[in-house]
């Protein structure tokens, strides 16, 4: 478990970007943090492995506190993947730049070999391996940098904006992959701006508000929330946008594609038994 | 030499990167006509980028590589014309926000590319001023760009652009690190410019909910070629038919196709929920 008790932050210049947040995470599956930009986000997965030290309040990582163990000790537990991929990327090559942390932890030759194919394979690179990341597109730099922690399977997989660049197939292998992962017993706890992508994978959704949690719960009762969603600077997901436009029609939120077409065919057979 | 013509002509291009095995764009043919707002969508990796640099000119000025064929912006051909001189012309928003921000605060960046252009104080001032207002971080103007968050950097890289007023503005995958709402509110800015200015306006995105409204065009990408080119519902519904599991399609579109293959709704594929609620609503009152 991950436990924020009333965490703090405040960056050198003076800027409050969290102020009091408490939650708990890896109890009830996993998590998508979402809200305005500048809500404190980033701020706040920096604090899960150490990156940051709260400037007031506390953080723990499986009863650690962070401020008494390393990232390095930190990161094997939780691994990070950042917003922007450039800050990550480093090595000559992209299966250098995988390989790199799996060395570091000390994984044995054999199984940095498997562990590389598999995540060269997973997130579509294969033909890229000895290209430099640095020559790759957007989408492709974004999905060698969650290749590079993806691989030393951390406990806790910690993604900021996970979909950024990514198209329909990467989007579904990257859902498949959650799924494994956290049938591992693993948690994923992702910041974004995605609520399609929220909505489809049923994450429990934390909604960051100015530095502070404004509402916390299941996927279903937070992204059809018109209120609280307009407060975080998001909107529902298309269905359940038209469902609530559509007034009336069922009674719990719609999300996806099938249970639209199949709550409105209902509608329609039951319009027809009428006399 | 300037004459009367598209916005953006694109004839035959072909480019290969520098060291590259293979060229990224393959005899790609295309034409945007002034006042469009064309939404170009297709896989990662496809060569959308590679397409806006070759629109401002990094590609060939700065990237070098092998380029065929012809590139027109606002009549200039783009081999020819130095790129600061394009600049005034057609703006582009990187990717990546934090490629376009480089001194020490917000308010430099975006008077930056103006001074550049020897642009009188005065009306740099109004300027910068108007543009950090559009984009809402008149309140971030004196922040240095390594201490805003990645959706605030992004606002800014948009004003940099905004502020040299440029005939074309060329966004790429620009709501990446924008929250939903505050990305609409930007594009209802960027449509109300396009109709006061008549602005051409290109945007690469993944996401098509937001932005498929305002689009004149849409325009689908695959391995270096355009493969569809039209209409936004036509595209729309022809990418639901045979590219749902490629590329992303806004799901109003996908229950539309299937409600529409069983004979219920009969009408246009629709851009917005309030479109679709429509037509919903149309058979479902129905007796
Ligand atoms: N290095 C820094 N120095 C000073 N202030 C910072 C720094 N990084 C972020 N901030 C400020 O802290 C606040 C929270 O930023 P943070 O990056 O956590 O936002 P976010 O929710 O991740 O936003 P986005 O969705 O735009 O990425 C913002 O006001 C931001 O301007
Ligand atoms: N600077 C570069 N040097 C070499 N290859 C590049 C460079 N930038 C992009 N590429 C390659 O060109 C292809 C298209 O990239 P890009 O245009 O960025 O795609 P996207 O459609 O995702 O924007 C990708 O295979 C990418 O790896
Ligand atoms: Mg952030
Ligand atoms: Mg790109």
């Amino acid at each position: 478990m991950i436990k924020l008790e009333n965490v703090g932050y405040v960056y050198p210049g003076g800027v409050k970007a969290l102020r009091g947040v408490s939650l708990t995470i890896g109890e009830k599956g996993s998590l998508a943090i979402m809200g305005r930009s500048g809500a404190g986000k980033t701020t706040l997965i920096k604090h899960l492995n150490g990156l940051l030290k709260p400037t007031s309040g506390k953080v723990t990582v499986d009863g650690v506190d962070t401020r008494k163990a390393t990232v390095a000790q930190l990161s094997r537990k939780v691994g990070i993947v950042f917003q922007n991929p450039d800050h990550q990327l480093f090595a000559e090559t992209v299966e250098e730049e995988i390989a790199f942390p799996l060395k570091n932890f000390g994984f044995p030759q054999d199984e940095i070999k498997t562990r590389t194919e598999w995540v060269l394979e997973l997130f579509n690179l294969t033909r890229y391996r000895h290209h430099s990341p640095l020559s790759l597109s957007g989408g492709e730099k974004k999905r060698v940098a969650m290749a590079s922690v993806v691989s030393w399977k951390p406990k806790y997989l910690v993604l900021d904006e996970p979909t950024l660049g990514q198209d329909r197939e990467n989007k579904l292998r990257l859902r498949e992959l959650f799924e494994e992962f956290m049938g591992e017993g693993r948690t994923i706890i992702m910041v974004t701006h995605d609520v399609e992508f929220t909505a489809e994978c049923g994450f429990n959704v934390a909604l960051l508000v100015d530095g502070k949690v404004s509402a916390l719960g299941s996927a279903q009762e937070i992204l059809s929330n018109v209120e609280l969603l307009k407060e975080a600077s998001l909107a529902a997901p298309q269905m359940a946008e038209l469902f609530l436009e559509l007034e009336g029609v069922g009674a719990q939120p719609v999300f996806t594609v099938e249970e639209a077409e199949r709550l409105i065919l209902s509608r329609l057979m039951a319009g027809a038994e009428k006399p | 030499m300037k004459t009367e013509m598209a916005a953006i002509e694109i004839r035959n291009l072909t480019y290969k990167y520098q060291n590259a095995e293979a060229p990224v764009l393959q005899n790609l043919n295309l034409t945007i006509e002034k006042g469009e707002f064309a939404l170009v969508f297709g896989p990662s990796g496809c060569g959308k980028t590679t397409l806006c640099r070759c629109l401002n000119g990094l590609i060939p000025h700065f990237y070098g590589g092998e380029l065929e064929g012809e590139i027109f912006v606002d009549g200039l051909n783009v081999r020819e014309t130095p790129p600061a001189k394009l600049a005034s012309h057609v703006g582009l928003i990187f990717q990546n926000p934090e490629n376009q921000l480089f001194s020490f605060n917000v308010e430099r960046d975006v008077a930056f590319g103006l001074e550049n252009l020897g642009v009188p104080p005065e009306e740099i001032r109004k300027r910068v001023d108007w543009s950090l207002e559009l984009v809402g971080i008149s309140d971030l103007k004196d922040r240095a760009p390594w201490e805003l968050s990645g959706g605030q950097q992004q606002k800014a890289a948009i004003a940099c652009v905004l502020a040299m007023q440029p005939s074309i503005l060329v966004f790429d995958e620009p709501t990446s690190f924008l929250d939903p709402l505050t990305a609409r509110g930007i594009f209802d800015v960027i449509a109300r410019l396009r109709r006061e200015l008549n602005l051409t306006v290109i945007v690469v995105e993944h996401r098509l909910e937001a932005l498929a409204a305002h689009a004149s065009r849409l325009i689908l990408m695959d391995r270096g070629k355009i493969v569809l080119n039209g209409e936004p519902r036509k595209i729309l519904a022809e990418a639901a038919e045979r590219l749902s599991l490629k590329v992303g399609v806004p799901s109003i579109v996908l229950l539309h196709r299937r409600l529409s293959k069983l004979g219920i709704l009969k009408d246009l594929t629709p851009l917005t929920t309030s479109e679709m609620a429509a037509q919903l609503r149309g058979v479902l009152t129905r007796d």
